[in-house]
């Protein structure tokens, strides 16, 4: 009795989760289903009018969508603009979170509470929230339409001090009475002492940081004005209202996946990292 | 805080190496929100010569926006927005872990079908929704009619579909990432707390209801406070798919103070809609850090 009892639980549990899977399948390719059909439409000639199923089933596949795109808009110049707005934030952002988090984490100071909660009101105040009175300030420091102005009120981090003075914490408390005995500098003992085991959440924080800087739209949209400094993803919502594009989704894919495709190209060559890195951050 | 024996007897050095980022934060967080408190009791609008330059008008902008019927349409978009897709999203990305933390295989592959969307910048998002969008050959109209629905097909120029329709890619967008911290949590719960549950002839739902949501309370708090947040300041694909329109049916708040600022040159608006924003973010996020506060104290963290 207890067999056959155990028996149909299993047959029961069994068709449960084959019908589990089912969902999780197809849930899946209907969410991947979207960029697919966007990537497949993105190779197909720009010429042929699409009905219903000529995505899927259509004549031939040809890079020329991206081609005309590429010379439709400066896509080039756009690429330019978005690493280099990427990675100036980015240095200026590991040298000062890595210093701050130092000094909280090391030493002991009057008004140190103060001034922790102080630049955590960065993370109170989404910066997103204050386009209106930092624009001012943008044109007062005489920066708009510049990579920096995209760039500068990212150059501290709130969330990266943070995050580095917890891995800074985490350092054994030997090791850096051992660096002291030795006569270690504060450079060096940062440098030899903390810094090495710290690597995993700087790279986090970068990784995090560079994918949230190269989709944002909202900021640069508002400081940039010519080729001169926009950013891919301005560019691209320019691109979509050019009178001749209209509804030729060949084109506008193919523009799509270029200002999308070398961050996602990134983030499948090194999934892992990029899912720890989200997980840990919780930014984005 | 921490650390406490390395005292120096001069300390500046702490002081310079933080000096950077209490800089940045100064100009770019702190004095812009008190700008902004200033500019909203003034009137200034650019794009009018009497109102060019900035005169005291006391509280009017704030009355102004409160009699104002586009703003009573904006708030109630923005509350229909964040109250529609933060707890969607949050229960789809509860569902998609649970059904992933199973024996299953291929367990990368659907991962990653759920969670790339993320990785997409939202104005690319918003292009391919555009195209997803289509009405007639459109794959998400394709299908609906495929599964019955006979109701219309233009979407984002429909006055009642609009919102919905921003709504549905922003929750297509993040039902992944939330997916990614709950199957972390799910991951990290103690088995044999279930273990001794199941022997002890708990059912799945009581476990669910008993075991795991309690265990899993601080990821959802730490979801929704990002959530929320996300929710408020996430407009790209406004600008792309509607323009916060047909007429103001799909703009939130974040847009109309774009729009306020940079389309109809109004300052004091603006500046009145930045400190409004702020106080409902600053509420979200103190209300959130609270009950965390008190949970680590309840639950001894």
């Amino acid at each position: 009795m207890v067999i056959s009892h155990v028996g149909r639980r299993t047959w029961r549990a069994r068709l449960t989760s084959a019908l589990l899977s089912g969902i999780t399948i197809a849930w899946a390719l209907s969410w991947a289903a979207i960029v697919v059909w966007a990537i497949v439409v993105s190779f197909r000639p720009e010429a042929e009018p699409l009905g219903r199923g000529d995505v899927w089933f259509g004549s031939r596949l040809t890079l020329e969508n991206y081609q005309r795109a590429w010379s439709l808009a400066p896509f080039g110049r756009y690429y330019i603009n978005t690493i280099a707005i990427v990675v100036i934030i980015l240095a200026v952002q590991v040298v000062t979170i890595t210093l701050a988090a130092f000094a909280f984490a090391h030493y002991r100071f009057p008004g140190q509470r103060v001034l922790f909660f102080f630049i955590l009101l960065q993370l109170m105040i989404p910066t997103a929230a204050l386009l209106a009175p930092n624009f001012a300030t943008i044109r007062r420091l005489g920066l708009f339409d510049t990579w920096f102005a995209v760039a500068i009120p990212y150059f501290g981090s709130a969330f990266g001090m943070f995050l580095m003075r917890q891995a800074f914490l985490e350092v054994p408390r030997d090791l850096v009475d051992a660096g002291l005995m030795d006569g270690c500098t504060w450079w060096q003992l940062l440098r030899h002492v903390y810094m090495p085991p710290s690597y995993p959440s700087l790279v986090a924080f970068a990784i995090s940081s560079v994918s949230w800087h190269w989709n944002e739209f909202l900021w640069p949209l508002v400081v940039t004005l010519t080729e001169r400094s926009r950013p891919l993803t301005v560019g691209l919502a320019r691109f979509t209202q050019l009178g001749e594009i209209g509804a030729r989704w060949q084109l506008l894919m193919a523009a799509t996946l270029l200002v999308a495709g070398p961050l996602f190209i990134a983030f499948l060559l090194f999934q892992r990292r990029f899912i720890q890195s989200f997980l840990h951050t919780g930014l984005k | 805080m921490s650390r406490s024996t390395f005292r120096q007897r001069v300390p500046v050095l702490p002081y310079l190496l933080i000096a950077p980022t209490v800089f940045f934060v100064a100009l770019f967080t702190v004095w812009p929100t008190a700008l902004a408190i200033y500019q909203s009791l003034f009137r200034q609008r650019l794009n009018i010569a009497k109102y060019r330059e900035p005169t005291f008008i006391g509280l009017q902008n704030y009355v102004d926006l409160f009699t104002n019927d586009d703003f009573r349409t904006v708030i109630v978009n923005t509350a229909i927005y964040v109250l529609g897709t933060v707890p969607i999203s949050i229960l789809l990305g509860f569902i998609l872990a649970l059904l992933l933390n199973r024996q299953i295989r291929g367990l990368g592959l659907w991962r990653l079908a759920f969670f790339y969307p993320n990785v997409l910048p939202m104005v690319s998002v918003a292009t391919i929704w555009m195209f997803f969008l289509t009405p007639d050959y459109g794959l998400f109209n394709t299908a609906l009619q495929f599964l019955g629905y006979r109701g219309p097909q233009n979407w984002t120029a429909n006055p009642d579909l609009a919102l919905l329709s921003i709504m549905i890619v922003a929750i297509w967008k993040n039902a992944g990432y939330y997916m990614l911290f709950y199957l972390a949590g799910l991951q990290n719960l103690p088995t044999d707390v279930f273990e001794a549950a199941a022997l002890d002839g708990a059912s799945w739902w009581q476990q669910l209801w008993h075991l795991t949501f309690p265990l899993l309370r601080r990821t959802t708090l730490f979801i929704s406070t990002i959530a929320f947040i996300s929710a408020f300041q996430t407009v790209d694909h406004i600008f792309v798919l509607t323009q916060g329109g047909p007429s103001t049916a799909s703009t939130t708040l974040l847009y109309w103070l774009w729009q306020v600022r940079f389309e109809y040159q109004d300052v004091g608006r603006a500046a009145a809609l930045t400190v409004i924003l702020i106080v409902v973010l600053l509420a979200f996020t103190v209300t959130n850090f609270l009950l965390s506060e008190r949970q680590e104290d309840r639950y001894g963290y």
